[in-house]
């Protein structure tokens, strides 16, 4: 791709790659089946400043070096595949445009976009994290409709008020950013993280759940809402614009408003 | 234009497909086993008793500070007989009985749930939380006995 793109700066016509920035990624690697030790490597390349990190990435793993190894599915910021460390803040590669992180000077940037995968989970390869913690913490907090009595003939009815309630955590993408950009998580991943708070407040809140007594004695423990220590790292992580600390602050709540 | 550079150079050529590097498991990670409800109201009581216990330390301590160090003459009033007395009044008795039981209560859970966050080791968090417990429980019981006993015709 570089030698055609090069050859035509220099005809008369205006060029088609004029729009193109040149930005250095700096991406963190690691691949166990060759070394012990992860390292920084630097991949060069020339993209439109209005694509995302995602498409950088693609063009890196397609054009560069096909060992790069990330997760990705939808790509358009729903499935919450890939969430990852970008210049030191969790984001969601596909939602992150390469003109908001990086200084451009004469279309080139100013300092290299480090990329990494998300802290506090095992790093299996590169950019691709374990994440069987994060959805074991996920399901102790019993993500589902728990109801007494015989189900009804017909759907279970909800005021838009009672919908309003817990709307906001309702948008959760399971992305991890949230608990992998919480400091007390990164040090004790017993701590149930803010994203599992977030997916019992869900429901916790919700009218139509009957398990609220339940999940808010699972959060009630050592490992529960009472480490959260309202650092807020979560609600500026969270690519879905949740207030996840809001949220744990109104689980703390329903548990002292019960208990006393 | 398009060209890779590398910054370290990854030449261990010892690992393979068949004997992978061992990755860096992260402290403490969350299993199917981890889950032991203990069914307790033990951290809720302590978040609160932080909150409200913060709140009476607030007015005790910066009114023992203004007493001691800043009104009527500062700290060179301060002596055996300025203490002795102060503590002849059961008042002062007692707010400095209460100011010594939350003030160590509070810092005590206040290093606790550091001990909690920070130490990555079952046994390093015990042995940490043993010495912090052994110290409190000192401090308190030495601090009584000296408020319940002083004696100001000591010579």
């Amino acid at each position: 791709m570089a030698t055609p793109t090069l050859e035509k700066t220099s005809g008369t016509a205006p060029s088609a790659d004029e729009h193109l920035v040149t930005v250095t990624f700096r991406i963190r690697r690691f691949n166990p089946e060759e070394a012990a030790e992860a390292f920084w490597q630097d991949f060069e390349i020339r993209i439109d400043p209005k694509e995302r990190v995602l498409d950088a990435l693609h063009q890196i793993k397609w054009e560069l070096d096909g060992t790069l190894t990330f997760r990705r599915s939808c790509a358009h910021g729903i499935c919450g595949s890939d969430a990852m460390r970008i210049n030191g803040k969790n984001r969601l590669a596909c939602k992150t445009l390469i003109k908001d992180i990086v200084g451009l000077k004469n279309g080139v940037g100013t300092k290299p976009i480090s990329v990494e995968p998300i802290k506090g989970l095992t790093v299996l390869k590169d950019l691709v994290v374990d994440m069987d913690p994060f959805f074991q913490a996920y399901r102790d907090v019993m993500p589902f409709l728990i109801t007494k009595g015989n189900e009804p003939t017909r759907e279970r009815l909800q005021s838009a008020a009672d919908r309003e309630r817990f709307d906001d955590t309702t948008k959760c993408i399971l992305c991890a950013a949230c608990t992998s950009s919480c400091p007390v998580f990164w040090s004790d991943g017993q701590y149930f993280g803010p994203a599992a708070i977030v997916n019992a407040h869900r429901f916790i809140f919700d009218s139509r759940d009957e398990g609220a007594e339940q999940r808010l004695e699972i959060l009630n423990d050592r490992d529960g809402v009472w480490r959260c220590r309202t650092v807020f790292n979560c609600t500026d992580a969270c690519p879905r614009g949740i207030e996840v600390t809001k949220a744990i602050q109104e689980v703390k709540q329903a548990l002292i408003t019960r208990r006393f | 234009m398009n060209k890779a550079i590398e910054t370290t150079d990854p030449a261990d050529a010892t690992y393979g497909p068949d004997h992978p590097a061992p990755v860096i498991e992260p402290p403490r990670a969350r299993t199917g086993r981890s889950p032991r409800t203990s069914r307790t109201n033990y951290e809720l009581y302590g978040w609160v008793f932080m909150r409200m216990s913060g709140i009476l330390l607030v007015v005790l301590v910066i009114t023992h500070l203004l007493i001691q160090l800043v009104l009527d003459g500062g700290v060179s009033k301060v002596s055996f007989a300025f203490v002795a007395g102060r503590w002849a009044s059961p008042f002062w008795q007692a707010w400095d009985l209460i100011m010594l039981w939350l003030a160590m209560l509070h810092g005590g859970n206040g290093l606790r749930t550091i001990i909690n966050d920070y130490a990555e080791r079952d046994t390093t968090r015990f042995w940490l939380k043993m010495l912090l417990y052994t110290a409190t429980v000192f401090t308190v019981l030495l601090g009584t006995l000296v408020i319940f006993t002083f004696d100001p015709n000591i010579s």
